[in-house]
Order: structure tokens, then C-alpha cells, then sequence
């Protein structure tokens, strides 16, 4: 599957050798060409990438470690998967770029489960990139090594929250830690680590070839650059996207040709429901944010099915660990049963809301702090829907 | 005071924070933070939690227990700290910086509530069909934060089976809050690791290997767990029913012996001060529920250390006059039944290193229904015995099949403090009103038995004996007190020389008897590895104790439990020690009375071999 509408990074055929340029340069001058870049993070939370690396940069070890996370789990997103299969090399030289930057000297490609198929061709690559010493002891001939191990993920949603996938590297559970510390100082066995979104990788690749500046023309003052979308749902042309940040809904649906839309799921299950009347919000981290995610419902869809199916996966992905989520989740999607079943006051859906207000800021991770998402946005804006239906 | 050990196994997040210099400052440093208000100042890397507490700000929590290592997934402990968008746990945030804590703003409040409505919308059961009731921290939050209704409903119906499985412990997961106090007990404190969290989501379960039944795994009874768990989901197995009706029975003669540590735990169950002496008032509570005698366990614990402490210099004797390097040292002690279990499943190769002498309290079972049941002229098949112990593994001792040496199952049930102050409680009585009673004869003497009860007492009341028995002079020690035996360190190593020897034992002058002490089961595994890495060779005698801080922190005490708790059980018994007349076991006068009208030929001799020693089981980790 190719990505649909190639723009800023992904438009480029010889990309530069931005990897030559990196190790060539001072590594605290790549950290600082992606602060000044304005790059934020592309797996969902969106930090500020420049800002982790210095953190990790500066952080006091022996040993440091880069992180792909290309666990990929959210439901509706597969831009990663095309991002592995077909810029390859944007992904692991930025691995490797980043490496340099923050002073690793060895990065894991953590791929989810369900992509194994790719484990081959991924590895073969990586072997590629040894024999042109682009990986492996002194690359390109600098005093600098670094290498690349792919390790596959066990099928578990919440092992792409990155303190939980540093646990499932370290063969335990896949649990979310304790934060603070955090992982760009205490990380894969305890030591600095910096994880990132395969995505975050490429541009950072491409940042380094055509320089900050040109970057940051892209996007939004807050939210430089374009964004990969994977839009899935009620439309003709579903697939990935790039878009510069600050793009409206309602011009991703006028791109994808989606008709009679209710609503769009931004963000994946745990991403906000926007109905018609704030379509001409903008995908950017200021307004509506997404780790890619957007699908697609039009009017024929039951919005309760929706949450349903939304919070069914929560309850299932929950790692267990903590009580607002463990718990939590079952209470709301208990609550859509019984909606369902006719047996549910209003004002016991608004004492979820509240219970879910509650997850969003006393979860231990952002699994459950996001879980709530959808019932609060869905319960805002098609509660009569709902109610009415019944 | 004994601090938490934390193990490789506990993951990186768990651990302490290390603080680095020139990160965040010198170690040690005092740093301000604003709470609700008003500054304090604590030394860099103190958490949220210890800043509140120390100030006397009071904030609820479940899964913090101050002997583990952290977990923060309770949540009920999240405060608002100023610049955060969510709540950080107060239990897990190290203060590393100058930051503004809310501990009582809306969000924390309403957040708080929400995670209880949620806990006990789960939680099966009601309160007055519990045993934790009254002294259960779910109990507790519920009363603290006025629930006075099921904000998302309540379980009706239960999801788990009870495990009843096991002698000693039993699973009730339907009362279970998975604060995982018990999983970090278990693997972390000692180093055990019988429970983990299974399965996710609303499906995770506090299981055991394969979900097998916990007296098929490798758990070794020692209840640590059960003091550690917030609510009734686990507690040990209760033989009181039955006790109450051999009393009942006026056919049955019902002896209980009493040891060391109870007494010094059980005031804590009526209100008392950790430290607080019960010895003589108990003595009186059990003759008003009707036990026909009450016999001091100190007398078997000297009568332990007769026969430990000959076997030593047997042993020592064998290596060193007849040659024979076939004799295994150090000789490791064997009165803790929880380290027994533990080393025959984790070191069934090094079980001749035990002492085979029987805990005190399965001598204690042996000589009643034996020299006693002579003495008194009574038959044994109608003695009922009944043994008090801090501790739940001794419920599985005294079932084991080879505990039978009498002729008779020596020790009938093995009874924990918590379960005697619920026996104390149901005939009426408050036991610190009580008048004082002495313990029945012919065992009413107490040599240095006492001392058993904390980490180091073992090992100090054989050296007292087994010193005096080769030299003719009393330990070289201020008034006994063998300083370097006591104290909380997890593993702790002294020496003492014999010189001037008698002539029996020439062949130890000039040894300097070196001992080892550990507790907890994580410190004997350090003792253990050490022993398979070769690296014991000049250690002659090695006390362990499986709970931490020894006895008076056994699994079958009052709960809650901390190190400061121990510390003061610990003081008490040692205070009361000080007082007794006599320190040494081999004075003391119920143990001459014994080999010189019982076990004839003394110790370590045909009859006390029968009686008062025994065997172990190689049981390895996988058990069929
Ligand atoms: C439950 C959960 C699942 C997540 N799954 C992914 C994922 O599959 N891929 C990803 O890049 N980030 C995922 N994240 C976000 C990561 O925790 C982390 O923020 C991200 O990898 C950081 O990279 P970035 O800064 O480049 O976005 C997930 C977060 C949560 C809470
Ligand atoms: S929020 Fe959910 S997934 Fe995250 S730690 Fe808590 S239970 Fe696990
Ligand atoms: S465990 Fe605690 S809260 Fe639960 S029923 Fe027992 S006393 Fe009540
Ligand atoms: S009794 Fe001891 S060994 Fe058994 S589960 Fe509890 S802590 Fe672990
Ligand atoms: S059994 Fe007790 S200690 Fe263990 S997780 Fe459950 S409530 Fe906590």
C-alpha cells in the first residue's frame, strides 16, 4: 500500500545522506537542528523530540539506548507498517542518527507481533547497512558505533506505552512503570533511553538532510511539519496520508471523499469523537491530536455500537495493573449495556463521565488516561442521540 | 532498623531513586516543597508520601507498604502537583525539585472516591462475615471517605474458588485488591516468588504457577504475604473450631505451650503498644478458656538448644578428632519450619547441612505426649496439644507426616497470635486486665529460650551453651548479651574463641567458633549461594530465621506489621530476658529434670534421636 498523498517528506526521491551529515557534525548540533525543528513525537503524546534527546544527551551513563516503537497497536493506524516496509532507510538511519545524537550505542526496533512478516526483510536490511557501514562498529568510518536489534512484540496494546514496552524488552510483563523517572534517564535496564515513533524517526531523518528551517515552513507555529494519517472508515479513499498540520477535517474528508459524515474518531479508540459542527477544527497537537489515527462514521452508524466497540478493547487491552483502569473501563462499558438494555439514567452516565475525568488523571498510564476519551467525547456530543434511539 | 531489601528482581522503576550528584544535587541536600500551602523542607529524593507523612499530613494508601519495594498501582494515593496535568502517586513522586503538592483539592478528593467506589464495586463479600473486620485498610477508607453506598454496585456473586489447599495459608481472591503486597512479599522480601499477577485487564488474578493449588507450589508457608495483604484475601488457616472443641470435650486433656513471640505480639490485637508484655496475663486468659495445661515453649527451645548445640560439637568433633571431612559445616539451624520448606525446595542438595534437631515446638509435642503424659499419668490418646506461634508455617510443620514420634501426631494444630486474640476475644475476656499466672509444671523454668523469638536468639543462646559446656565459664559477654547476634542487619556474621577449654574438648582450643546469622528468606538465599560458591568454609553454625526479624515478625502475628514494629517486639523480649535469672539453657532446672528422669542418656542419644530429631525432603521447585 502506498501512502496515498506524498508531500514534504515523503515526496523526496534521492533523499540526502543525512546520515553522513549527522556523524560528521557535533552530536549536540543534530540535537539542536531538532529542537530548533519544532519536531514533536509522533506516536501520539507528541513531546517535544529535541527536548527527550537532550534529556537522554545529558543524562549521566555508560550506556544509553534508542527505542523504535513500532508497536503500532492503536486501532486504525497503519502508517508505521508502510513506513517499515518501504522507507526502511528513513527508519533505522534515524534510529542510528539519534543515536549519535544522544550518545547510544545500541538501538532495538520493537515491532509489533502482528508484523512479523516483515522481521525478514527488516533483518536483511539491517545486514545491508553493516556491510555498507552504515550499522555496526565505525560507521562511515567515524569513531562511532551503534547497532540495531529487532525484537517482536507479544500482541499486548499496552506494550506500545513506552515504559511498559522498556519492561516487555526486559522480559517482564508488559507493564507500565512508575513516572517519574522517566526513561530518557532510567530506562532499558535502568539506563538512559530514548523512545520514539517510527515515524519520528523518518522526519528526523529528513530534518537532518534539509535543515530546521525548512521543515518548520511546514505545519502550524506549535505543530511543525505534516503528519502521516491513516484513514479508515465511511469514505472512498481510505489509506495513508501526509498532511501539513493545521489541515481541517472537513478537507481530510473532502481528500479521502468521505459523504454524509456523523463524526470522525480522531486519534484512534483512545483519540476524541468530533461531530459535524467542529469539522472545521484542524489536526494539529493544539487543537484535535493524533498518533495518526482517524476513522471515519457517517450517519448510519449507531455511535453507541461505536463506544462499544471502543471501550470492549479497553477492557481487553488494560494491562490490569492500576484500579481507575482495570476497573474503570469495565464500569463505563457496564454503562453502555446498560443504555442498551434500557435500564440506565442519564445521571448515571454523567457519574461516568465523572468517573472517567477521574481515569484520564489518576491512571498510572496513558492507556487508561486515554480510555476514557471516547465515552467523554461521544457521551458530549450524541448523549440524545443515544438516549433517544432506545 | 532493618531496611527493605530490594533484589535484582524488582524491576528498575521499583527501586529507590538514585539521585545523581550535579543532576539534582548533592545526596542529602534539603530541598522546599509547598504543601497545601505551606513549606517544608526534606532532604532531596524524599517521596510526596514520606514528606506528608513526616509532616503529619495524612494520606491513604493500599499498596504502599513501607517493608516492599514500590508499586503505585492503587492510585489511591495521587495528589495534584503543580504543572502536572494528571496525579502523580505521593508514594512513588521523589521530590527532586521545589514543587506545590495539593493532597485535598477536588480532583484528588473526587479521584480518591472514585478508585475506593471502584475497589469495593469488586470486592465480594460484606464486612461482617470477615475476619479482617476491624482491622482492614479497605474497612478503614471506606469509614475515612464516608461510603455509605455502592456508587457502581457491588459483586454479588463470587468469581474465585477459596484455596484451602495449603496447612498454612488460604486464598480468597474475591476479597483481593491486587496491591500486589503479596507478589513483592513473596518475591522481593523473600525471594520466593510462589505468587504473580496472571492474566490482564479486569481478568488479572493474583495466581500461582499453572493456577495450581498454593500447597502444590513451591510457597513455604511462612504468611509473610498474609501480613502483608490489606484485606481478608489471604489468611491462615484456622484450626480454632476444632480447638474449641477439645475444650469442650472434658475427655480431652488440652495442653497449649506458648512461645516467646506471641506474647510479645498479642497486646497489639487489644489495643496495646507494639512491646507490650502479655507472658502472665495469657498464661490466665488460656486457663479461663479452659486449656487444662499452659506450658512455656521456652522450655523446648533450651531443650533445642541441648541438643543443636551437642550436634555442633559432634559434628565439630568428628571433623576435627576422627577426621571425617565427609561431616558437613557450617551446621545450619532448623527451628524456622517456613526456612526448612524453603531450603528443601530451592537447596535440596544441601539438606545435610541442616541441624536435624525438630523445631521447639515439635520437641515440645514429643515430650507431651511422652515424659509428660507419664508424669501426669494421663494417656496420650487423650491429650489434645495445641501449639501458640507467631507463625503459619508451623501449621504445616505439625502436619507433616513424620511428625509423629509419640506415637501420636505430636502437636495437633499450630494456633497464630491472630487467631488466639480472636479465641481471647470470643470467651469474653480483655486480656490486658487480666491478672498474672505462672506456667504450668514440670516445665515452668525458662533458661535463655526466650531470646528465640528475634533474628539472632537462636544463635545466641547456643553459644551460651555450647561455650559454657566446653570451657566451664560463662560466654565472655557482659551479662550474656552477645551484642553481635542482635539487630536487624539482614545477614550478620561474629565470632567468638574458646580457649582454656575442658579437657573433653581439647580439641577445639584455640577455635574461634564463627557463626553466621540471616533472616528472611532473601538473606538465606545470599547464605546459600555463598555456601554453593564454596565460600562458607570457616563458618561452623548458621542461624535462619524464613520471616523477617525472625519470629516476632513470623506470618502468624498481629498485623500490621514494620520495622519499627519488630523493633520494639524485639526490645520487649530482650528486656524481659535481661530480667530472668537464669540466661543458659543447660541451667535450667526443667531441662536437667528431663535428662535426668526422660532422655537418660542426653542429648543426641538414642531416645532424644527418636523423639527429637527428624529428616527432611528433597522437594526440589517442581512438584508433580
Ligand atoms: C497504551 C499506549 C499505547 C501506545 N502505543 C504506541 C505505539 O504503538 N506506537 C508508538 O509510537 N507510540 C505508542 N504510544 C506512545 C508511547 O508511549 C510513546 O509516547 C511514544 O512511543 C513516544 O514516541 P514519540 O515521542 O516519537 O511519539 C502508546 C502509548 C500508550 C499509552
Ligand atoms: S492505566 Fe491501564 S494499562 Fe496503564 S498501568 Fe493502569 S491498568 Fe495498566
Ligand atoms: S476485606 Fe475488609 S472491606 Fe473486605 S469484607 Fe473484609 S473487612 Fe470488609
Ligand atoms: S506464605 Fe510465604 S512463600 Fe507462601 S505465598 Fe506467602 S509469602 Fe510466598
Ligand atoms: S492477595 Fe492481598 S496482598 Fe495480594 S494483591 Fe490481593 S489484596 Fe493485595
Amino acid at each position: 500500500m502506498p501512502i496515498l498523498n506524498k508531500l514534504v517528506i515523503f515526496d523526496e526521491n534521492n533523499i540526502e545522506d543525512s546520515l553522513k551529515k549527522a556523524i560528521s557534525s557535533e552530536p549536540q548540533d543534530v540535537v539542536m537542528e531538532i529542537r530548533e525543528s519544532g519536531l514533536k513525537g509522533r506516536g501520539g503524546a507528541g513531546f517535544p523530540t529535541g527536548t527527550k534527546w537532550l534529556l537522554a544527551r545529558s543524562a549521566h551513563a555508560d550506556k544509553k539506548f534508542v527505542v523504535c516503537n513500532a508497536d503500532e497497536g492503536e486501532p486504525g493506524t497503519f502508517k508505521d507498517r508502510i513506513l517499515l516496509d518501504e522507507y526502511t532507510k528513513l527508519v533505522f538511519e534515524g534510529m542510528v542518527i539519534a543515536g549519535y545524537a544522544i550518545g547510544a550505542q545500541k538501538g532495538f526496533l520493537y515491532l509489533r507481533g502482528e508484523y512479523r512478516y516483515l522481521f525478514d526483510k527488516l533483518t536483511k536490511y539491517l545486514e545491508q547497512m553493516r556491510k555498507e557501514n552504515r550499522l555496526g562498529n565505525n560507521i562511515l568510518g567515524s569513531n562511532y558505533s551503534f547497532d540495531i536489534e529487532i525484537r517482536l512484540g507479544s500482541g499486548a496494546y499496552v506494550c506500545g506505552e513506552e515504559s511498559a514496552l522498556i519492561e516487555s524488552l526486559e522480559g517482564h510483563r508488559g507493564e507500565a512503570r512508575n513516572r517519574p523517572p522517566y526513561p530518557v534517564n532510567t530506562g532499558y535496564l535502568g539506563y538512559p533511553t530514548i523512545v520514539n515513533n517510527v515515524e519520528t524517526f523518518a522526519v528526523a531523518h529528513i530534518i537532518v538532510a534539509k535543515g530546521a528551517e525548512w521543515y518548520s515552513k511546514y505545519g502550524t507555529s506549535k505543530s511543525t511539519g505534516t503528519k502521516l494519517l491513516s484513514i479508515s472508515g465511511d469514505c472512498k479513499k481510505p489509506g495513508v496520508y501526509e498532511v501539513p498540520f493545521g489541515t481541517t477535517i472537513s478537507d481530510i474528508l473532502k481528500l479521502v471523499e468521505a459523504e454524509n459524515t456523523k463524526a470522525v474518531q480522531v486519534g484512534g479508540a483512545s483519540g476524541f469523537c468530533i461531530p459535524k459542527a467542529e469539522f472545521d477544527r484542524t489536526v494539529a497537537f493544539e487543537d484535535v491530536s493524533t498518533g495518526g489515527s482517524v476513522i471515519i462514521f457517517n450517519e448510519t452508524r449507531d455511535m453507541l455500537q461505536v463506544l462499544e466497540n471502543f471501550m470492549e478493547f479497553f477492557v481487553e487491552e488494560s494491562c490490569g495493573q492500576c484500579t481507575p483502569c482495570r476497573i474503570g473501563n469495565v464500569k463505563l462499558l457496564e454503562g453502555l449495556m446498560k443504555i442498551r438494555n434500557n435500564d440506565c439514567s442519564l445521571s448515571y452516565i454523567h457519574e461516568l463521565v465523572d468517573l472517567g475525568r477521574s481515569m484520564q488523571i489518576a491512571s498510572k498510564c496513558g492507556l487508561g488516561q486515554s480510555s476514557p476519551n471516547p465515552f467523554i467525547s461521544i457521551m458530549e456530543h450524541f448523549e440524545n442521540e443515544i438516549f433517544s434511539q432506545r | 532498623m532493618e531496611k527493605t531489601q530490594h533484589t535484582h528482581r524488582a524491576p528498575v522503576s521499583h527501586q529507590p531513586l538514585v539521585v545523581e550528584k550535579g543532576n539534582l544535587g548533592e545526596i542529602g541536600s534539603l530541598v522546599e516543597v509547598e504543601i497545601n500551602g505551606i513549606p517544608y523542607k526534606v532532604p532531596i529524593g524524599t517521596t510526596i508520601l514520606e514528606a506528608c507523612r513526616q509532616n503529619n499530613i495524612h494520606i491513604p494508601t493500599l499498596c504502599y507498604h513501607e517493608d516492599l519495594c514500590l508499586a503505585g498501582v492503587c492510585r489511591i494515593c495521587v495528589v495534584e502537583v503543580e504543572g502536572m496535568k494528571v496525579l502523580p502517586t505521593s508514594c512513588t513522586f521523589p521530590i527532586t525539585n521545589r514543587i506545590k503538592v495539593r493532597t485535598t483539592s477536588e480532583k484528588v478528593r473526587k479521584a480518591r472516591r472514585h478508585i475506593l467506589d471502584l475497589l469495593l464495586s469488586e470486592h465480594y463479600g460484606e464486612c461482617y462475615s470477615c475476619h479482617r473486620n476491624g482491622n482492614c485498610e479497605l474497612q478503614t477508607l471506606a469509614k475515612e471517605y464516608g461510603v455509605d453506598f455502592y456508587r457502581f454496585g457491588h459483586i454479588t456473586e463470587r468469581r474465585h474458588k477459596v484455596d484451602k489447599s495449603s496447612y498454612s495459608v488460604i486464598r480468597d481472591m474475591d476479597k483481593c485488591i491486587l496491591c500486589k503486597r503479596c507478589v513483592r512479599t513473596c518475591i522481593d522480601l523473600q525471594e520466593v516468588g510462589a505468587l504473580e499477577a496472571t492474566q490482564r485487564g479486569d481478568m488479572t488474578t493474583i495466581s500461582t504457577f499453572l493456577d495450581k493449588p498454593l500447597a502444590d507450589v513451591i510457597c513455604i508457608n511462612c504468611g509473610q504475604c498474609i501480613n502483608r495483604c490489606p484485606t481478608a484475601a489471604l489468611k491462615a488457616n484456622d484450626p480454632s473450631d476444632e480447638i474449641w472443641a477439645a475444650i469442650d470435650d472434658p475427655e480431652m486433656h488440652v495442653v497449649i505451650q506458648t512461645a516467646p513471640s506471641p506474647r510479645s505480639g498479642i497486646g497489639e490485637e487489644f489495643g496495646c503498644e507494639p512491646g507490650t508484655s502479655m507472658t502472665y496475663k495469657l498464661n490466665t486468659a488460656l486457663r479461663m478458656i479452659g486449656f487444662d495445661a499452659v506450658l512455656d515453649t521456652n522450655f523446648s527451645a533450651d531443650l533445642t538448644i541441648m541438643e543443636e548445640g551437642t550436634e555442633l560439637l559432634l559434628r565439630l568433633k568428628k571433623l576435627l578428632v576422627e577426621g571425617d571431612s565427609s561431616v558437613k559445616l557450617p551446621q545450619f539451624t532448623s527451628c524456622s519450619p517456613g526456612w526448612i520448606k524453603y531450603i528443601e525446595h530451592f537447596y535440596p542438595d544441601f539438606l545435610d547441612y541442616l541441624s536435624s534437631c525438630k523445631s521447639p515446638q515439635q520437641m515440645f509435642g514429643a515430650v507431651i505426649k511422652t515424659f509428660y503424659a507419664q508424669e501426669r499419668n494421663i494417656d496420650p490418646n487423650k491429650i489434645v496439644t495445641v501449639a501458640l506461634m507467631p507463625c503459619s508455617a508451623k501449621k504445616f510443620e505439625c502436619n507433616r507426616p513424620e511428625m509423629t514420634d509419640s506415637g501420636f501426631k505430636d502437636v495437633d494444630y499450630g494456633l497464630t497470635t491472630r487467631e488466639m486474640a480472636q479465641m481471647i476475644r470470643e470467651a469474653g475476656l480483655h486480656l490486658p486486665e487480666l491478672q498474672n499466672s505462672a506456667f504450668d509444671e514440670p516445665f515452668g523454668d525458662t533458661g535463655s529460650g526466650l531470646i528465640f523469638g528475634a533474628t539472632g536468639g537462636v544463635m545466641e543462646s547456643a553459644l551460651r551453651t555450647a561455650y559454657a559446656l566446653v570451657t566451664g565459664r560463662p560466654v565472655p559477654f557482659e551479662n550474656l548479651q552477645i551484642l553481635p547476634c542482635r539487630g536487624f542487619e539482614g545477614v550478620r556474621e561474629a565470632s567468638v574463641l574458646l580457649e582454656n577449654v575442658l579437657p573433653d574438648w581439647s580439641f577445639l582450643e584455640g577455635v574461634n567458633l564463627k557463626f553466621m546469622i540471616a533472616h528472611g528468606t532473601a538473606n538465606a538465599k545470599k547464605v546459600m549461594d555463598a555456601l554453593a560458591r564454596g565460600e562458607l568454609k570457616d563458618i561452623h553454625f548458621v542461624e535462619i530465621m524464613a520471616c523477617p526479624g525472625g519470629c516476632i515478625g513470623g506470618g502468624g502475628q498481629p498485623i500490621p506489621t514494620s520495622p519499627e514494629i519488630r523493633q520494639k517486639r524485639a526490645e520487649l523480649i530482650y528486656n524481659e530476658a535481661a530480667d530472668l535469672e537464669i540466661n543458659e539453657s543447660f541451667r535450667n532446672p526443667s531441662i536437667k529434670y528431663i535428662y535426668e528422669k526422660f532422655l537418660t542418656e542426653g542429648p543426641c542419644r538414642h531416645l532424644s534421636h527418636k523423639l527429637l530429631h527428624t529428616h527432611y525432603v528433597k522437594r526440589g521447585k517442581y512438584i508433580d
